[in-house]
């Protein structure tokens, strides 16, 4: 894993803004290498952890906590479909279905530990999230960090990123 | 000034009482400095940095201002709960982790006005003695996250943030922190000791009461997004004044998020208490979907507990006894717990007569079980234990003695536990079972009350006694 | 004003369980009710760590007197000067919360046993209860707890959530996932005592598994002291695993002779044998671990090279003897030498009885020629020394040893100019630990050798005893820190073996040296009334704590360490 200079500058930049404590880092410099590598591989911990100054365990036990860190590698897009009551209401599990048909994404291997399924040409992947605070517009999800509302039809909105 | 012009189909509905929300979706405006200072951006921290930090917390305890981010605590009464022989340093965090389901407000104030935000903050931080301040901002808003760093350069460079804010002595720094996508990281506890680079555990309080133990183990005052926003129209109108808002006790406005089988979802501002629940989901809401009835109400964010569309609540106001139906609770503080539930986070979720209870329990308690951070017993097992009883009612495998169950796990939960979670993820159960009960019977099958019961526990079992 | 008369910490009334009682701000609630033998049951708190209140086993009820609503008057106080107790409906963690003044505590209510209740039933559900396969049943705070706090039948129906079982975390620890309660006193022991953050929990939620990091290992030198503290059977020790139901083991108090530490602890055995070494709390010498060396040098004690009768080298080599002949045939021997013609090399590992035995056959062998032989290892920054002899000081104050070793070589040179013509060596093995050849102790007369195993040293001897090693033992050592310790036999020795001031003793008496010693206590009384040091002190004096004895100015890392923390109230120590 090689971190290019001008990531490591940035990471280095983040860091100034815990002039504290280093370890309060953790979250963005995960951010920053996840936002490069697509997911936190086992190196991304230590390369962290070395930065830190902390025990890679310690680096672990946060990424393995927080949903918003894949220790896997997603699709080029990578979908968060809204899982929670309202849009659930608003007919999320719909869309989740009508997406993964569209992406040619098969869910049926998904598991607490593997929440996310890719599909076959890696061009997107899918999970589902909790409430994304925005439970008037259902149903609702994000394709990388893009937010989309009121999401009716799925190849409408996978046409976007088709290329 | 000449009225305020609103995107067509997005204009506030008469009955509203735009503050805080004065600028969201309004035509010309734009988040950036600019814009805000054409409209008297920052002249309330001028003031605030010319006066004694304590006449400014005064300002907010006579005011009376709630937290709008869930518990409801005055947040002059908080910041006073800084110890006063303090010689630490102290930090403010603004809780933007918006993550309680059915919550959609501070969205729009960071997206659209974080100008308003930023000015709130460097206010009540001169007011508590901080310099140093954080933003944590949900994952799940990235573009949030930018808006605000881009508006923070920007006050900076205005001198509204860095050293000597507005000629005065008063430095301040504030840097955003996104979180990764965990509800319990709004837990203030759990929010600092994931800002700390830590897992979000929650702290156990006693000892552990940000205002006298936060961030860094110093004194940290967290309030959420509004509330910060209420401190700089505090300023503005003077304490007093904004007590006038709202009713006695549940003062200012707050916004209502309204979600579900409504015609018309939407934020709505409103003064605390002057709209009923009724005027909410009929007048502004457009009412519910042609033919449908209420059938249950989620009224402060899923934490909150449930009513039934046909309840009547008797509770006491002004020392009398009063019989209110659903639709004719104030939506105020007091009479939300006073009817049993709360105004919690201000997320509405109405539910009509065509869902089934136990669906919609069952999506309730898949959330919290996904969320519980799992330090403490009871929440951990407890949570995750709820959830596979409502996967089964749902699933029609459950005999009507699992609801007794499902019951006794949530009171096993319910005030036993080191955070608020604990109510959170219990208090649903308790009164969907407290109010369904019927309902979610309704969905098990008598033939099953002996039969599931899963082989490895009735081993284990017999080892145990041995 | 002055402080004179003043209690130097101030006392609260707290009620528990109906009674009042007093106790100084600040006390653990849990620590309270633990002292008016009102146990509270726990499993994340320990008093050595920090308190995370995770478990929620400790809840109880409590109450404080109730607050006057403006313009109310204030409660009044019954004859003792209480005030009434308003109780509070919501339960209180009893570990991480102090005593205050005019507090109550219920540990006996409805509430209380309902919150038990609950905990355990939650505990269990997602709990293997493979009792009958686990290593910790018998001593399980789980299965403890759910006899007195469960209610019995399981009305949890779903599947179990599933983790990782035997897991290889350390070189001496296994971890089974499934059983642990994450009470995470085994990371907070890495993390707080040894200074070694490999353990943590990934995962979330009822997910949540301990694990060790990806490539790392659990495996410094404190790494058994997790298996101690984990209240459940999730951390096994390699070594002691399906070995011995706990139950069946004998358990006596002594302290770990591995190194100058003198770490108290406890020796289960059962039918003489050793199955393993626990720490026994001592706040002034090992607070409640010990180090893995210590704790699994005890292997050799059941070893098959253990000596086991008395040898007389005859013509065809080392023959079985009777003690007397085996005894009467070193006093011949040693009785022919001069003054000065015999060497005692004795051990730093020998009791004070041992030595003060040693010290009185140098005088009637007549010999200045008296050493033990040093060990040293390296320290670390925890408990080890680097004096790995258990009894340095005691060597030094009975021996009169100014700095022991330092006679050997006089001994050595001694022995090749042919001024030295025989060896009497009390439990060490020359060769192997003090740089000797057997050809340098080939060229002497006579050879007397004590020790546990068979050895090197052992087949260049006259005549070799078995002496009792550590665990078989009676007597007082002396540790760094000076204090004086008493070690307990646990077992008897194999076959024949016999403690050292025995065979010295008898040794003695063929000598022609009567002595009127039978018991070991008769050991100590005449050292106290030798050596002033020892004045006033018997053996049971010592206690199971021991005494200070001597002023050193020693200092153990970990407790240094240890009382910051108490002084921060971080911990309860
Ligand atoms: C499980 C849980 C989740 C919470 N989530 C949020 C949240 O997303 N946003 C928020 O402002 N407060 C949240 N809170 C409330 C905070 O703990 C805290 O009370 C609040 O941020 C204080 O700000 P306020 O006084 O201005 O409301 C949550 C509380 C709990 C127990
Ligand atoms: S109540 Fe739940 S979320 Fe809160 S600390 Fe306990 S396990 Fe974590
Ligand atoms: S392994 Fe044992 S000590 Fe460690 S967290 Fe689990 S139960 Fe506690
Ligand atoms: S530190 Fe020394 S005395 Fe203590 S256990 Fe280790 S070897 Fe034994
Ligand atoms: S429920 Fe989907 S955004 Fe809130
Ligand atoms: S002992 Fe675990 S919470 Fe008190």
């Amino acid at each position: 894993m090689e971190v290019p200079a001008e990531l490591e500058k940035e990471i280095d930049e983040r860091i100034t803004h815990y002039p504290v404590s280093k370890r309060s880092a953790v979250l963005p410099v995960l951010h920053a290498l996840q936002h490069h590598f697509g997911y936190i591989s086992e190196e991304a911990v230590e390369w962290a952890a070395r930065k830190l100054e902390l025990e890679p365990i310690k680096v672990l036990e946060v990424v393995t906590f927080y949903p918003g860190f894949r220790q896997s590698a997603p699709g080029k897009y990578h979908i968060r479909v809204c899982r929670t009551l309202s849009c659930a209401m608003a007919g999320s599990a719909e869309l989740m279905e009508s997406l993964c048909k569209a992406a040619k994404i098969d869910r049926s291997g998904v598991t607490h530990h593997h929440p996310i399924a890719v599909g076959e040409d890696g061009r997107f992947s899918i999970e589902f999230a909790e409430c994304l605070a925005s439970c008037g517009t259902g149903p609702v999800c994000m394709v990388n960090d893009d937010f989309h509302e009121k999401v009716e039809d799925a190849e409408t909105l996978l046409s976007k990123y088709r290329d | 000034m000449a009225a305020i012009k609103y995107l067509a189909g997005k204009e506030p509905h008469p009955n509203e009482h735009r503050m805080i929300f004065r600028n969201v979706d309004r035509e010309g405006w734009d988040p950036s400095i600019d814009t805000y200072l054409g409209e008297g951006g920052y002249e309330q921290l001028k003031k605030a940095v010319a006066m004694e930090p304590q006449a400014i917390t005064d300002e907010v305890k006579k005011a009376g201002v709630r937290g709008r981010g869930g518990a409801g605590f005055p947040a002059g009464v908080k910041w006073g709960f800084i110890p006063p022989n303090n010689t630490k340093p102290v930090y403010l965090i603004c809780n933007a982790d918006e993550s309680e389901p059915g919550t959609f407000k501070d969205r729009y104030i960071i997206h659209q006005d974080p100008h308003q935000l930023i000015e709130g903050m460097a206010i009540a931080c001169f007011a508590v003695g901080a310099k140093l301040a954080y933003i944590y901002i949900r994952e799940e808003f990235p573009e949030g996250a930018a808006i605000l760093e881009k508006a923070i350069a920007e006050a900076h460079e205005k001198g509204f943030l860095g050293k000597g804010i507005c000629g005065s002595d008063f430095d301040l720094e504030i840097y955003v922190h996104r979180g990764a996508g965990a509800y319990i990281c709004g837990e203030e506890t759990g929010l600092i000791e994931s800002l700390e680079g830590k897992r979000p555990y929650p702290r156990i309080k006693p000892p552990y009461f940000p205002a006298a133990m936060g961030l860094y183990l110093c004194p940290t005052i967290v309030n959420n997004v509004e509330t910060l926003c209420h401190v700089k129209h505090i300023l503005d109108m003077g304490g007093e004044e904004y007590a006038k808002l709202g009713t006695p006790n549940n003062t200012g406005t707050r916004i209502l998020c309204v979600s579900g089988d409504v015609q018309k979802p939407g934020y709505f501002e409103v003064q605390v208490g002057k709209v009923t629940l009724g005027e909410v989901i009929n007048d502004m809401c457009g009412g519910l979907k042609p033919g449908r009835k209420i059938q249950a109400v989620i009224p402060g964010g899923s934490s909150a507990k449930v009513l039934r569309g046909d309840e009547t609540f008797k509770i006491k106001k002004g020392g009398e006894d009063v019989e209110l139906k659903l639709e004719d609770i104030p939506m105020d503080f007091d009479t939300l717990a006073a009817c049993g539930s709360m105004a919690g986070s201000g997320g509405v979720i109405v539910i009509d007569d065509s869902r089934s209870i136990s669906w919609v329990l069952n999506n309730i308690n898949a959330f919290y079980a996904h969320e519980s951070c799992g330090q403490c017993t009871p929440c951990r097992e407890g949570s995750l234990w709820m959830k596979k009883i409502t996967d089964r009612v749902v699933a029609g495998k459950a005999a009507p003695s699992d609801i007794d169950t499902l019951d006794a796990v949530a009171r096993n939960i319910d005030g036993r536990t080191i955070c608020a979670f604990g109510e959170a993820c219990s208090w649903p159960t308790e009164s969907f079972i407290q109010k369904f009960r019927d309902e979610l019977v309704a969905s098990t099958n008598p033939d099953l009350d002996e039969a599931i019961v899963n082989p490895e526990t009735e081993l284990a079992a017999a080892h145990l006694a041995r | 004003m002055s402080d004179e008369g003043k209690p130097a910490v101030e006392m609260v009334d707290v009620q528990i369980d109906g009674e009042w009682h007093q106790f100084p701000k600040g006390t653990r609630m849990i620590e309270a009710c633990r002292q008016v033998g009102k146990e509270v049951p726990h499993y994340c708190y320990h008093p050595k760590l920090t308190s995370p209140g995770n478990c929620r086993m400790c809840l109880v009820e409590m109450g404080m007197p109730p607050r006057p609503r403006p313009g109310e008057d204030p409660p009044e106080k019954d004859e003792n000067g209480h005030l009434p107790i308003s109780w509070i409906p919501r339960p209180v963690i009893a570990c991480a919360n102090t005593v205050a003044p005019n507090m109550g505590i219920r540990t006996d209510s409805d509430l209380t046993h309902a919150c038990r209740q609950g905990v355990m039933e939650l505990l269990l559900i997602n709990h293997p209860l493979d009792c009958p396969i686990c290593d910790q049943a018998g001593e399980c705070r789980l299965q403890e707890f759910s006899v007195e706090h469960g209610n019995g039948g399981s009305r949890f129906r779903e599947q179990k959530v599933k983790k990782p079982k035997n897991v290889d975390i350390g070189p001496r620890i296994r971890l089974d996932d499934e059983r642990c309660i994450m009470c995470s006193r085994c990371i907070r022991f890495t993390d707080e005592v040894a200074d070694d953050p490999v353990l943590g929990f990934t995962d979330r939620g009822s997910h949540t598994v301990l694990t060790v990091h990806p490539g790392q290992q659990l495996a410094n030198n404190y790494s058994l002291n997790t298996v101690d503290i984990c209240p459940v059977g999730a951390l096994t020790s390699n070594d002691f695993r399906f070995q011995m139901r706990v139950w069946f083991l004998k358990e006596d108090k002594s302290i770990c002779t591995s190194c100058g530490r003198g770490c108290n602890i406890t020796i289960g055995s059962r039918e003489d044998e050793v199955y393993r070494l626990t720490p026994r709390e001592n706040n002034e010498v090992n607070s409640a671990w010990m180090c893995d060396h210590g704790r699994l040098n005890f292997h050799y004690l059941n070893s098959e090279m253990r000596l086991t009768d008395p040898l007389v080298r005859g013509a065809e080599g080392h023959e079985t003897v009777a003690w007397g002949d085996a005894i009467q045939a070193a006093a011949d021997a040693l009785g022919r030498c001069e003054a000065n013609e015999i060497a005692l090399i004795a051990s730093g590992r020998l009791t004070n009885e041992e030595l003060f035995m040693a010290r009185r056959l140098a005088s009637v062998m007549k010999t200045e020629f008296v050493d033990i032989v040093p060990r040293s290892g390296e320290a670390d920054d925890y408990l080890l020394a680097a004096d790995r002899n258990p009894n340095t000081n005691g060597a030094k104050l009975v021996l009169g040893l100014d700095e022991p070793g330092q006679a050997l070589k006089d001994i050595r040179e001694g022995m090749a100019q042919g001024r030295i013509k025989a060896l009497v060596v009390l439990q060490e093995n020359l060769i192997d630990d003090a740089g000797f050849t057997a050809e340098e102790l080939g060229k002497l007369d006579f050879i007397l050798h004590t020790y546990p195993l068979a050895n090197p040293t052992a087949e260049t001897a006259d005549v070799v005893l078995p002496g009792a090693a550590f665990s078989e033992k009676r007597g007082s050592m002396i540790n760094l820190t000076g204090r004086l310790q008493r070690l307990n036999r646990a077992t008897d020795g194999p076959g024949q073996t016999r403690e050292v001031w025995e065979i010295v003793r008898d040794l003695i008496q063929a000598l022609g040296g009567g002595n009127g010693i039978y018991l070991i206590e008769d050991v100590f009384k005449q050292m106290a009334g030798e050596i002033a040091e020892f004045e006033g002190l018997t053996l049971s004096k010592i206690g199971d704590l021991g005494v200070p004895l001597l002023e050193t100015d020693e200092k153990i890392p970990l407790l240094e360490r240890e009382r910051e923390r108490v002084a921060k109230g971080i911990i309860v120590g």
